[in-house]
């Protein structure tokens, strides 16, 4: 399978790709790792007129600490953030979730930004950045706005980004030492989960539920529960509470709704 | 040391380690054009219109046909049901071939496809076989009033011992529909000039398609070349005539260049032809002790969108082959075949025999749940005694050869600790935290060598035989020519192995030929476990008779008889006088000098040609079982263990064979938990891609624990019987019996495959049966 | 519009102007005609198509040639030594029959390579984890999994003549 033509522009900063999308707006799209768009370019499910390509920004990789957060740059491949020891130590959800995308090469490869901005509720980072109250920022021609995670995903394969913006940076408040749980149930190791969650403990802590929804979703009500200090068990009762979780091939709404329950259990427990 | 039997390396190996082997995709004749298909979306529907003029005007482009522009030949097929090259009028699955572009590159000929503007009347599609027997069904051809194509209705039902048995059962299976999905698609290249065609393909029998497109093009066969290199994996997918072969050799006439096509994932997926897809209903008679009185079997084959001659047959070879491993009094068989708006079905690797095996290890089984017997004493109750063969069964197809079917289970129950296992069993049951544990075992049989003289034919092909020549060249090196045709089996290597044994002439200095019409003399190919038993013995046979004439060259210049004439080491020598020696390459240079051998002998002898015939199908058989783990929570099912003792007689190289058995397990596997093809209610398939069809990865399987007896074949002299398929064959029912077994505490009896976490799971609810 | 796109392949250079729509892949197997690397799915799946960026194992089917203007690209075709000598790899899938058709050979090879610089002495789990991204019809995994564990335990390799016994 071959994808469409296209116009390559490669851009070689932040602000060049910025440039780039003003000039070509909804005909152009942003290739980073290209784990996200290319499948898609390949099948021609998108077939974009131009593609920036901004996999050469060399400045926005980069895993800081900042103090009170985490910054993460968009273009943070996965292997990266799964192998960082500053997220190991303040972020380990995510970096644990990292090492679940895919399978090496796709990890290799993949952009954290990229897999965020795709928006498929079937990816586990995005339930990362949820249980982790990440914010987001959001390059555009009129400079910098941040989001919170919960605002970021909006519909289907649709987030917050708009055509002439870019994700820049992702920072996530340090979890330093608190509890944290992933979890994700598929039938073969490199498939995407049929119901994945990531569980942060903490003060306000957070659950994000993978394939649940018809975007990455939060388990709120059980996030309430695990707040107000009930058991696991009453927690994981809830993790399907308020989701409407697909039926495909792969497992029906029970099924999933049953593995939710399961899964923020074990995710809270082990 | 005997070098038949040896661990040895393979020859194939350094190539394909390298990069340097070569597959057809890699071959690329200059002025090579690129041809792409447009493919039916939709499963049962009249094409109004086709409409070509925006894809002729895409750049790179070199031409769009249809079949309306080709007016080609309906494809080789079942006479009266022969698919077209490109649909004509209708379309009758999803994938169906409907118009071809052929572009100056890859990219050129897809952007041409996604520029062909099908116009369609859809019709309503059936997708199973109940929908395709039922009243008033739409029909695939409204001409044959049915979409029953055959149906073979049993002699007698013994309804007589059903009624007076002390048990009956009635089970009824689905053996999923499954594509063997080798990792290299199909390919071909055609190359049509004056000299004649040239077909590089990726296929499992090449004098068999050569014979075939030269027939259908109405060409000589010494003007068609049909070569098969480097070949990724078939499982008998690539038996198949699917149109690509037939079109590019059409379109490379048409414009006098070569015609490349290398199909996509996506349209394997699609196109390639299916395997299984078989219902059955089951019905046993058994006594108090389990002795098995009666089988009932009627199998139900879905064809897909069109008949194909080798699909026909899978039913055939599944009733035939229903009695497995143990003494049947009374059997009766029936099947048919059934049209439905999906991927027409084919041989996948066992073909047929998965499905007998499934069906009556299945019944042994059930057989145990009634009486609360031990699923291995039940088999025990059954078993063909070791001293019974050969065996006739109530197939006039099937008379077993050897085996000793008893044996292979006490092997297996010597490399296991079932005890413990049973005992682990019953204490995971109570406590939570640990998986349910379940143990099933499968005593298979199955039907390979293929075959005796009209066994091959029946399936279209021009003879049962395989070819073997032998050319001993100057040097004392030696070439063998043979028309099986491996595609990752090792045959070089096991061929090699039996030449060094036979001909006293170092395997380093022998090699294997074949995959081409022009320089093997005939062939017939790689299918039905038959590249050792039927080519190998052909190898030995043809080593044999070079080495008499190698041995009277040697007597006439060492002034000896013939018979004191003995081969070692890469010298012939007379018996008791090692001093009176030559070299395999002195013999072998006499043997091109006039001047140097026996008045009664010409020039030339050391080159032999023999079509290897076998007087029996073999049989290979084998104990399996399998141990699972159940998360009790999801449903998820792990296997933790898999234990296999295999009996293909005589191995040639255990490395090979072990490999041969790991993948056919892993197939097995794969259909028993991961695999299955499905269509939504309108025919479009839903698992049309590697994310959706789930072929298992390293960390999704087991590792394997092997045993092996040997009852040697006493059909051929080698002992072989073939191992290519076992492993698919015996398989699926043992890893089927060991998900139940681990449920079996809750009355569970039976669980379809694939047996998915989803599906477990309902049964944990109790919310199936 | 084509675009200049230029790597080094296995030490050697190539530079071409390709659409920029090619394939990493095609541009390896149809522009620089090494034929090693395979393509066995549309979806980043199998992972036939294994090479080396940078030293990274990457589906070169899920690149763009032009992403890897620019960067160094290993193949199958670059594993053996100067002289012939089969890697550790090449040589434990020989020994260990690690390959039956040999089409997703060259990825497995690849993908192999990369595991063992992270992880030299790795376990049969994560030897299997580790190639959960590469797909075999033929073998059942588990002569690839001792054909890793050769090669690990093997680091400098064993040249073995062609043909002779193990």
């Amino acid at each position: 399978m071959i994808p469409a033509k296209f116009d390559y522009k490669p851009a070689q900063s932040k602000e060049e790709a910025l440039s780039l999308l003003a000039e070509y707006g909804d005909d152009a799209k942003l290739l980073a790792g290209g784990h996200s768009l290319l499948p898609l370019m390949k099948l021609r499910l998108a077939t974009p007129e131009v593609v920036v390509d901004i996999g050469s920004v060399d400045d926005l990789s980069y895993i800081t600490d900042k103090g009170d957060v985490i910054a993460i740059g968009a273009l943070t491949k996965h292997r990266q953030v799964e192998q960082s020891d500053i997220l190991k130590e303040h972020v380990p959800l995510l970096a644990h979730s990292a090492s679940h995308v895919g399978d090496p090469q796709v990890r290799n490869r993949g952009t954290i930004g990229g897999s965020l901005c795709h928006g498929d509720p079937a990816s586990d980072l995005p339930a990362a950045i949820l249980a982790t109250r990440a914010t987001l920022v959001i390059s555009g021609p009129s400079g910098d706005r941040t989001v919170t995670s919960d605002d970021f995903f909006t519909d289907f394969w649709e987030t917050e980004v708009k055509e002439d913006e870019l994700l820049t940076e992702i920072l996530i408040p340090k979890c330093t030492g608190e509890k944290w749980g992933f979890q994700k149930f598929n039938r073969r190791a490199q498939d995407w989960a049929i119901v994945g969650c990531a569980v942060q403990g903490g003060d306000n802590p957070g659950i994000g539920m993978v394939n649940m929804g018809s975007t990455p979703v939060r388990a709120a009500e059980a996030e309430n529960a695990l707040r107000s200090g009930s058991s696991s068990e009453e927690v994981a009762e809830l993790a399907d509470s308020g989701l409407t979780p697909p039926t495909d091939i792969h497992g029906n709404e029970s099924y999933r709704r049953h593995l939710a329950k399961i899964l923020v259990q074990r995710a809270l427990d082990n | 040391m005997s070098i038949v039997g040896a661990k040895v390396i393979r020859k194939e190996d350094p190539n394909l380690l390298t990069g340097r082997g070569q597959f057809v995709d890699d071959i690329q004749p200059i002025g090579t054009t690129h041809m792409a298909f447009v493919r039916s979306t939709e499963a049962h529907a009249l094409i109004r219109n086709i409409d070509v003029t925006a894809a002729l005007e895409c750049e790179g482009v070199v031409g769009v046909w249809t079949a309306a522009d080709l007016n080609l030949p309906a494809l080789p097929g079942v006479p009266g049901l022969e698919r077209p090259a490109l649909a004509t009028g209708k379309v009758r699955f999803v994938g169906e071939a409907i118009a071809v572009v052929v572009a100056e590159s890859k990219y050129a000929a897809a952007d041409g496809t996604e520029l062909v503007i099908v116009d369609y009347e859809t019709l309503e599609a059936v997708t199973s076989i109940d929908e395709a027997t039922a009243d008033n069904a739409p029909l695939l051809y409204e001409e044959l009033g049915s979409n029953t194509v055959a149906e073979v209705t049993t002699a007698d039902d013994h309804q007589a011992i059903f009624d007076g048995a002390p048990h009956t059962e009635t089970i009824k299976l689905v053996n999923n529909r499954c594509t063997a999905a080798p990792i290299e698609t199909n390919a071909c290249l055609a190359d049509y000039g004056p000299a004649g065609l040239t077909v590089w393909a990726s296929f499992q029998a090449p004098h068999h398609l050569r014979n075939r497109i030269s027939a259908w093009l109405g060409i000589p066969q010494d003007q068609c070349r049909v070569i098969t290199p480097d070949v990724g994996g078939g499982f008998g997918q690539k038996i198949n005539f699917t149109p690509e072969f037939f079109v590019a050799p059409v379109l490379s006439k048409i414009l006098n260049r070569p015609v490349k096509y290398s199909q996509t994932r996506s349209e394997a997926m699609t196109s390639m032809y299916h395997g299984r897809a078989q219902e059955q209903e089951v019905d046993i008679a058994f006594d108090d002790n389990g002795k098995i009185l009666a089988l009932r079997v009627f199998a139900s084959q879905d064809m897909g969108g069109y008949a194909d001659g080798t699909g026909m047959g899978m039913p055939v070879l599944t009733t035939a082959m229903s009695a497995g491993c143990y003494v049947i009094p009374n059997v009766s068989i029936a099947w048919r075949n059934v049209l439905t708006n999906t991927t027409p079905i084919a041989a996948y690797r066992g073909a047929g025999r998965p499905e007998a095996t499934y069906l009556i290890e299945r019944a042994m089984d059930h057989i145990s749940y009634k009486l609360d017997m031990d699923p291995t004493e039940v088999r025990r109750q059954n078993y063909i005694p070791k001293d019974s063969f050969p065996y006739q069964t109530h197939s006039e197809l099937a008379v077993y050869d050897s085996g000793n079917f008893e044996g292979a289970l006490d092997e297996l129950l010597n490399i296991m600790d079932y005890e413990g296992l049973k005992e682990e069993q019953n204490a995971n049951r109570t406590n939570p935290e640990k998986p349910l544990l379940g143990i099933g075992f499968s005593s298979w049989l199955e039907i390979a060598g293929f075959g005796p003289p009209g066994s091959l034919e029946g399936f279209g092909h021009l003879g049962s035989w395989e070819s073997v020549q032998i050319r001993i060249q100057p040097d004392g090196s030696a070439i063998i020519y043979t028309g099986a045709s491996p595609h990752g089996q090792g045959t070089v290597t096991t061929f090699a192995q039996i030449a060094s044994e036979y001909l006293g002439i170092d395997f380093d200095k022998i090699s294997v030929r074949h995959g081409d019409t022009a320089t093997i003399p005939q062939g017939i190919g790689t299918m039905g476990s038959r590249q050792v038993a039927v080519g190998g013995e052909g190898v030995k046979n043809a080593s044999l008779k070079i080495v008499e004439n190698a041995k009277s060259i040697a007597a006439h210049k060492l002034e000896a008889n013939p018979e004191d004439i003995e081969v070692t080491d890469g010298n012939l020598f007379v018996k008791g006088t090692p001093s009176k020696s030559l070299s395999w390459a002195e013999v072998a240079t006499f043997s091109f000098q006039r001047l140097e051998l026996p008045e009664d002998m010409d020039p030339g002898s050391l080159d032999t040609t023999i079509l290897q015939e076998v007087p029996n199908f073999s049989f290979p058989s084998g104990a399996y079982a399998c141990v699972i783990e159940i998360d009790k929570q999801t449903g998820d099912a792990r296997i933790r263990d898999m234990y296999l003792v295999d009996d293909c007689g005589t191995v040639i190289n255990p490395l090979l064979a072990e490999g041969q058995v790991h993948g056919g397990v892993a197939q097995g596997i794969a259909q028993a938990l991961f695999e299955e093809f499905t269509y939504d209610e309108n025919g479009q398939p839903t698992t049309a891609t590697f994310i959706d069809y789930l072929m298992p990865g390293a960390p999704d399987l087991p590792s394997y624990k092997s045993g092996r007896i040997n009852t040697p074949n006493p059909n051929n002299s080698l002992g072989a019987k073939g191992i290519g398929e076992s492993g698919s064959v015996g398989t699926p029912p043992a890893v089927i019996n060991a998900v139940v077994d681990a449920v079996r505490h809750l009355g569970v009896t039976h669980i379809d495959m694939p047996a998915t976490p989803q599906k477990i799971w309902e049964v944990l609810q109790g919310g199936s049966k | 519009m084509n675009y200049p796109t230029s790597m080094t392949i296995n030490g050697t250079n190539y530079a071409k102007s390709v659409d920029p729509r090619t394939l990493l892949v095609h541009f390896i197997r149809e522009e620089c005609g090494l034929t090693g690397t395979h393509v066995g799915c549309d979806t980043s799946n199998c992972g036939a198509c294994t090479v080396l960026l940078d030293g990274d194992a990457v589906k070169s089917c899920t690149v763009l040639a032009v992403q890897a203007n620019n960067h160094q690209v290993t193949t199958v075709e670059g594993l053996a030594s100067e002289n012939g000598a089969f890697s550790p790899v090449q040589e434990g899938f020989r020994q260990e029959h690690g390959l039956q058709c040999g089409y997703c050979t060259p990825g497995m090879l690849m993908a192999a390579t990369a595991l063992l610089k992270e992880i030299p002495k790795p376990t049969e789990e994560e030897i299997r984890q580790n190639l959960e991204g590469n797909l075999c019809r033929c073998t059942g995994y588990e002569m690839i999994v001792r054909s890793v564990q050769w090669a690990a335990d093997n680091p400098d390799g064993v040249p073995v003549a062609i043909g002779e016994n193990s």
